[in-house]
């Protein structure tokens, strides 16, 4: 394998088709990546951390989004609400069966999967808008459920949830919850990257494409559509248990529609049927809060602020910025981070001869 | 079992039921004329009360000159939303096209939040409120009114579309794009009349609603009750809308009637017309009255 990828498609055999790392200083790069992190908790105070478990998790949920909209190109208006269902099954599981919370998130992804696939079955036969009015309807349902079903979350009052504990290391701190989460983001990219290497992956890119195309050469559509909403229900459970053993508390009213926007903004932020780009998006949206917050900060007590009422209203600018954000990407940016970040690399090895 | 508490929600149900109907049907509009899917027509209602709200109070305007003022500022609004965002997208996948009326939608409520709070502020008195006995009903004069009001603008729409010369162009673009734009209709000019003329009918139910129960970000549901109705009615049908929009206001009003005497679910109002919604699209994936897309390779 060379370290450095040859200027132009050499490529002669499916085998280096589908490989996930075309040079080995990509894979490297990965792990070094991987390795910076594992490392974070040296340098990087309880809030920074935070702020990277909280870009795990949604990173998580946003690549099952992607591998839905991206990779087989439906829609979903409904994914925080599939999210809040894993994290109110996980916490369920674990105080009324006492089933440790190791074996709870996974358990709390298949029960969301099973879930998706119940809203699934009309995605079967929709696409387009009216799917997107589907998992609408999904999105209510679901939080009119929440609200309503006492037994599983809590009602009004919340559900409190248990760290997460494994053969007595408990991870209850930002220090040691890193270390799960990032696991967790491990083994999520590397099955999604390896699904989409697959006949089911490649099937699921095939109706994306073109779907009478698809459905000509034996690709049976209905199926394929309810099993994309089944995996993408599957990675926002195991999102949203990440999500609930962190906070150790779920709340029935987090899983509003403005979050399943922000599912949406990432995966359209960080690139449509990129798996490293659903990364970027969870990372883009995690961030842009941050950045709302500290250019308020850096504002506070000015002549602007004073006129804008900037102070009170930071939570507001957050909205705005997260809706511009999507507008301005699908019209500058239609491709997303992923594609720029290809650029910025196309550019650096062509340089100084880029044309 | 009550019979007039019944008649009584029926009726409550038909006049929520024209408003989501005017709503639907300028929903209609803008995906006849331009297959835009407006997730952010709800804001439309919102941007346009809170703007008459403003010049009324602020500005002390008599309510006709804001109201006119509201309706100008509404046809620019919708004209360059059409322009600045909506027009780059052409050609782009449906789903990137929901997602920029998604963010469209956020943002403006979001702004609406932050110029003007979060808490629900009444119009100041502009028509008499008395108790108007209907066939042995009792009903509130504003009700009626809103009522009336949304019969006005269906009205006006029939005679738009079947009269008027730019009714005429709009509704050959949405025929057929290539053949209207060949006939000498100026395709982008009837795009961005739609969104005006949308933005202007979402703005006049959003006066109507904010007079009746004051002015506050709950507005921008009427754009999300109006999917239940466009799907009931079918997606490109103008009258399918308002039927849709009828059939949504007394089914909920009717959920409710059963939810409080048996169900007890609580909520009923705001959750029946999903499950409506869910259950139509099982069994006919394009909805009750729409027509089944025919794809040709």
């Amino acid at each position: 394998m060379a370290d450095l990828a040859p200027a132009g498609d050499y490529r002669s055999s499916y085998r280096e088709d589908m490989t996930i790392f075309p040079t080995r200083n990509s894979r490297i790069a990965l792990w070094l990546g991987i390795l910076l992190v594992a490392c974070a908790p040296l340098a990087l105070g309880r809030y920074e951390l935070g702020l990277l478990i909280n870009i795990g998790f949604m990173g998580i949920a946003a690549l099952g989004l992607n591998i839905l909209v991206g990779f087989t190109g439906q829609i979903s208006i409904g994914h925080a609400a599939f999210f809040g269902f894993g994290a109110f099954t996980s916490a369920w599981l674990h105080e009324s069966w006492h089933i440790p919370v190791v074996l709870c998130i996974p358990l709390a992804g298949v029960a969301t999967a099973l879930v998706g696939l119940l809203f699934g079955t009309p995605a079967a036969r929709l696409k387009g808008l009216y799917l997107a009015i589907a998992t609408l309807a999904a999105q209510f349902i679901l939080e009119d459920f929440f609200a309503r079903a006492q037994w599983f979350t809590g009602g009004v009052a919340g559900r409190i949830t248990e760290p997460f504990e494994l053969f007595g290391w408990r991870a209850d701190r930002e220090e040691s919850y890193l270390y799960v989460v990032l696991v967790a983001v491990i083994v999520m990219y590397a099955g999604a990257a390896n699904l989409m290497r697959t006949r089911d992956g490649r099937a699921l890119v095939a109706v994306r494409d073109h779907y009478l195309s698809a459905e000509m050469m034996g690709i049976n559509l209905a199926y394929y559509r309810t099993l994309s909403f089944g995996i993408a229900s599957f990675y926002a459970g195991i999102g949203g248990a990440l999500y609930a053993h962190y906070l150790l508390f779920v709340s029935v009213e987090a899983f509003t529609i403005l979050f399943s926007i922000q599912f949406l903004g990432m995966v359209i932020i960080g690139g449509l049927g990129s798996i490293m780009g659903s990364l970027m998006g969870a990372a883009f949206m995690v961030l842009l809060p941050e950045l709302v917050q500290a250019a308020g900060d850096a504002l506070a007590g000015g002549a602007i602020d004073r006129a804008l009422h900037l102070g009170n209203s930071v939570s507001f600018l957050r909205e705005m910025a997260i809706g511009a954000a999507i507008i301005l990407f699908l019209i500058f940016e239609p491709d997303g981070l992923a594609h720029r970040w290809k650029q910025v690399k196309a550019y650096w090895k062509l340089y100084p001869y880029s044309h | 079992m009550d019979g007039s508490l019944l008649l009584q929600l029926t009726l409550n149900g038909l006049i929520v039921g024209a408003l989501y109907g005017v709503v639907a049907m300028s929903f209609v509009l803008i995906y006849k004329a331009s297959q835009v899917v407006n997730f952010a027509q709800g804001e439309f209602l919102l941007v346009g009360a809170w703007v008459c709200w403003w010049l009324l109070t602020e500005w002390q305007l008599p309510f006709w000159a804001g109201f006119l003022v509201t309706l100008a500022f509404m046809t620019l609004f919708g004209v360059i939303l059409q322009v600045v965002v909506l027009r780059p997208l052409i050609g782009e996948p449906v789903i990137s096209v929901i997602m920029a009326t998604i963010g469209l939608g956020i943002f403006f409520q979001a702004l609406m939040k932050w110029i003007f709070g979060v808490f629900a502020k009444p119009f100041p008195p502009i028509f008499p409120v008395e108790r108007v006995n209907l066939l042995g009903l009792e009903i509130q004069s504003v009700y009626l009114l809103s009522l009336g009001i949304s019969v006005l603008i269906m009205l006006g729409f029939a005679w738009f579309f079947t009269a008027s010369k730019h009714g005429l162009a709009m509704r050959a673009t949405a025929f057929d794009q290539q053949v209207a734009q060949s006939l000498g209709v100026s395709v982008p000019k009837v795009f961005a009349m739609s969104w005006a003329i949308s933005a202007v009918v979402s703005a006049v139910a959003g006066v109507v609603v904010g007079v009746v129960n004051g002015v506050s970000s709950s507005l921008s549901f009427y754009g999300i009750k109006v999917f239940p109705a466009v799907i009931l009615g079918g997606l490109d049908s103008v009258v399918g809308a308002v039927l849709g929009g009828l059939i949504v206001g007394v089914l909920e009003n009717w959920a409710q009637y059963l939810d409080a005497n048996w169900l007890n679910w609580g909520n009923m109002v705001g959750v029946a017309p999903f499950y409506a919604l869910i259950l139509i699209l099982l069994i006919k994936p394009y909805g009750l009255f729409g027509t089944k897309n025919i794809e040709r390779v």
